[in-house]
């Protein structure tokens, strides 16, 4: 009834008093052209900061050649200056790859459990602390792996591993490499805890979005809880949940501070399980300061632009998936 | 709400107002200062906590009048930002390349100086349990370790030289920086120094390719790592180690003596016969009783300082020289309290000849200044 008044008087308002010719005819146009300026603003930023990132890039890129650069395993500041990124691709790739390969059943199960089996207020304080490790700044969790989990890995798995294959595969400790505690293994566990939250925060958003009808149906089928959730509402909401695993990969891939601080940082190839490694964020923020040759800040650069090429794709891609496989573009991330 | 807001920003208005004005005040009883100036510096990341400390006690000294905004963006970034003449001053822990002084001598016409300010000193740490103290190495045995030629603590080259201490069967693992820094290039110019081996295969640079080990990020992720696990060697600036009590090792010097780090053996290793430009690196120092494993930090300034976009009259000119001056001479009495080795006296020599060549428009106002301070 209130409603229904209030809508009769702003009619009446605006009857009886006509808007100035002014806002009649610009008001509109006014307004769409904030937007519209507003919103290409953004896309604009994104591109010129792709721009400078190739433009100071583009002394090394010129010097090593794009795949030369690319491909080359080299990583030398100082007697040589030869740079080459591969070390950089491969740490990145096979980080990120095993952070989400570990995350990612574990992110669903925690989604599923809040979502469709929690009651109300354990999945409150479930999303509660959940978004809490979200929150922890990437250099206080790089902290605590320096202090307390890389010495603890160290102990209870690394070194116990270690001693057990020198005793009967001494041939494959290479392959394991240096059981100190900070390596690619150590970096990796941590990156995976960081992207829990992301894709269990997405996978619960996206299973939140099946219809009610969709999980009634499975029910009246004669259903039980397991197979409603099996059947009725993950592959109804299997896009969502593929685009935003990829979506935390991206964030995986572009981690810095606590890679950096976990990883080793060992510039040059072959990498091992438990030994050091390197990343692209973490090589960027680890030498950016003080690079004093000209070359060796422009390959820095060079690498940041592979980064954004990198998460632009990635990004597209996971656009791509939710689009792919939601089912009657019912959602999308 | 916004009567209130109005309210609080009228009565901030009003104080800074206040404050301003009561700022002239201050500077016509002072007199030799008509207006407040901002002494803008940036660069290295190791002297940091000194200047700004310098910086504290100099504003205090000329009653607020002369600030001094340091910004530690990195040797790199120091150097940079001096060539792009968006600074008064740079500061970098490494020295000028020819290359650079010739281009700065094109386009100002004038020199570029290299003002050495403060030390930077490197120790070998480690952690061996049982051993807290006193491992002795040289150069020699360095290298061999850092290129991973050695590999276990009772390796016999380690012995020979602690032939008292009872070294355990346990794998080395060697931590360096991860991050570019002036640590590790005066740490590399040792190595390279010592051995030829080094400085063709690995050299040094602010970071290199490092032929073994893992790379912690700063002076604390290195120190993180060798406090956390037994066996591993590393190395940090002197002070780092004693104010996290991590283990730090003797070097033998080119002299052959057993050198302790300490402030005074690190000073000591500049007191050499150092060039007109200072630009020169003094790792394995001919001094004898010199720790080997030390380096300049470098202020850097135009010799026309007109030339350089940043300062805009003589009298920021003559505030930085009289700043710069004070940094060597008073400003250096208190840097040992806070971790940092002082001047020798030969660097401060070199430091005045190059003050007193300091010109703006033609005019040598660097003598003035040092006549100003007797010291010419």
């Amino acid at each position: 009834m209130g409603v229904y008044v209030r809508q009769k008087q702003l009619t009446k308002k605006f009857l009886s008093q006509p808007p100035s010719i002014l806002y009649r005819w610009l008001g509109d146009k006014i307004f769409a052209a904030v937007i519209v300026v507003v919103g290409i603003s953004i896309i604009a930023l994104a591109f010129s900061m792709a721009l400078v990132l190739f433009g100071e890039g583009s002394q090394a890129i010129y010097k090593f050649g794009f795949f030369g650069f690319l491909t080359g395993s080299t990583w030398d500041p100082s007697v040589q200056l030869k740079f080459g990124a591969l070390p950089f691709l491969l740490g990145t790739a096979i980080t990120s790859v095993g952070a989400l390969m570990l995350s990612f059943f574990p992110a669903i199960a925690i989604a599923i459990f809040t979502a469709e089996y929690a009651p109300l207020w354990l999945s409150r304080i479930i999303d509660n602390l959940i978004n809490l490790i979200a929150a922890v700044p990437s250099v206080v969790v790089g902290i605590w792996g320096i202090f307390v989990f890389a010495p603890w890995m160290r102990d209870t798995a690394y070194m116990p591993v270690y001693q057990w294959t020198s005793e009967h595969f001494p041939s494959l400790l290479p392959v394991l490499g240096n059981p100190i505690g900070y390596g690619m293994s150590t970096a990796t566990i941590v990156l995976a805890l960081m992207i829990v939250p992301f894709t269990t925060a997405l996978t619960r958003d996206a299973i939140n979005r099946v219809p009610v009808a969709q999980r009634e149906a499975a029910w009246a089928l004669g259903a039980t809880r397991w197979e409603v959730i099996r059947l009725g509402v993950l592959p109804y909401a299997r896009g969502g949940i593929l685009a935003g695993s990829i979506l935390s990969f991206g964030r995986a891939i572009g981690e810095t501070m606590a890679v950096a601080m976990l990883i080793g940082n060992k510039n040059t190839l072959p990498f091992s399980i438990m030994g050091p490694a390197a990343t692209m964020p973490s090589v960027i923020i680890n030498e950016f300061r003080e690079a004093v040759e000209n070359i060796h800040l422009s390959s820095l650069m060079a690498v940041g632009f592979i980064l954004f090429v990198i998460s632009l794709i990635i990004n597209i891609f996971a656009a791509y998936l939710s689009r792919k496989f939601s089912i009657s573009g019912g959602q999308s991330i | 709400m916004n009567a209130t807001r109005f309210y609080i920003a009228t009565a901030c208005l009003i104080f800074f107002t206040i404050s301003c004005g009561s700022g002239d005040d201050d500077n016509e009883s002072n007199g030799n200062r008509s207006n407040q100036i901002d002494i803008l510096g940036a660069g290295a990341t190791f002297p940091a906590p000194l200047i700004t400390d310098m910086a504290d006690t100099y504003r205090r000294k000329t009653d607020n009048q002369v600030t001094v905004n340091y910004q530690s963006i990195g040797s790199g970034g120091g150097i940079r930002q001096f060539i792009e003449q968006t600074i008064m001053f740079g500061m970098s822990e490494a020295f000028l390349s020819d290359e650079v002084m010739s281009e700065i001598e094109r386009s100002t016409g004038g020199r570029a100086f290299n003002i050495p300010i403060t030390l930077a000193d490197v120790v070998p740490t480690y952690n061996l349990p049982g051993i807290d103290k006193g491992i002795v190495f040289n150069g020699e045995l360095l290298v061999e370790i850092f290129l991973g030629n050695i590999t276990t603590w009772n390796d016999p080259k380690i012995a020979q030289l602690n032939p008292v201490l009872k070294l355990p069967r346990m794998p080395i693992t060697v931590v360096h920086r991860s991050d570019g820094s002036g640590t590790t290039n005066v740490w590399t110019s040792y190595l390279s120094r010592v051995s030829d081996e080094w400085a063709s295969k690995v050299g040094y640079a602010t970071s290199v390719n490092w032929p073994t080990g893992i790379g912690g990020n700063g002076n604390e992720g290195v120190a993180g790592v060798v406090r956390n696990t037994p066996g591993t060697i590393g190395y940090n600036s002197l002070s780092y180690a004693i104010l996290n009590n991590i283990s730090y090792g003797s070097v033998i010097n080119s002299s052959g003596n057993l050198i302790e780090p300490s402030y005074e053996a690190t000073s000591e290793a500049a007191n050499i016969d150092l060039p007109e430009d200072t630009r020169i690196l003094f790792t394995n120092t001919p001094a004898e009783y010199g720790y080997p494993i030390a380096g300049f930090a470098w202020m850097l300034v135009y010799e026309h300082l007109d030339r350089n976009e940043a300062i805009n009259n003589r009298e920021m000119a003559e505030e930085l020289i009289r700043f710069l001056l004070w940094s060597i001479t008073d400003g250096q009495e208190f840097s040992e309290d806070i971790g940092y080795a002082r001047l020798p006296e030969a660097a401060v020599e070199k430091n005045i000849n190059m003050i007193s060549q300091l010109k703006w428009e033609g005019e040598a106002i660097g003598q003035e200044i040092l006549k100003e301070n007797n010291l010419l």
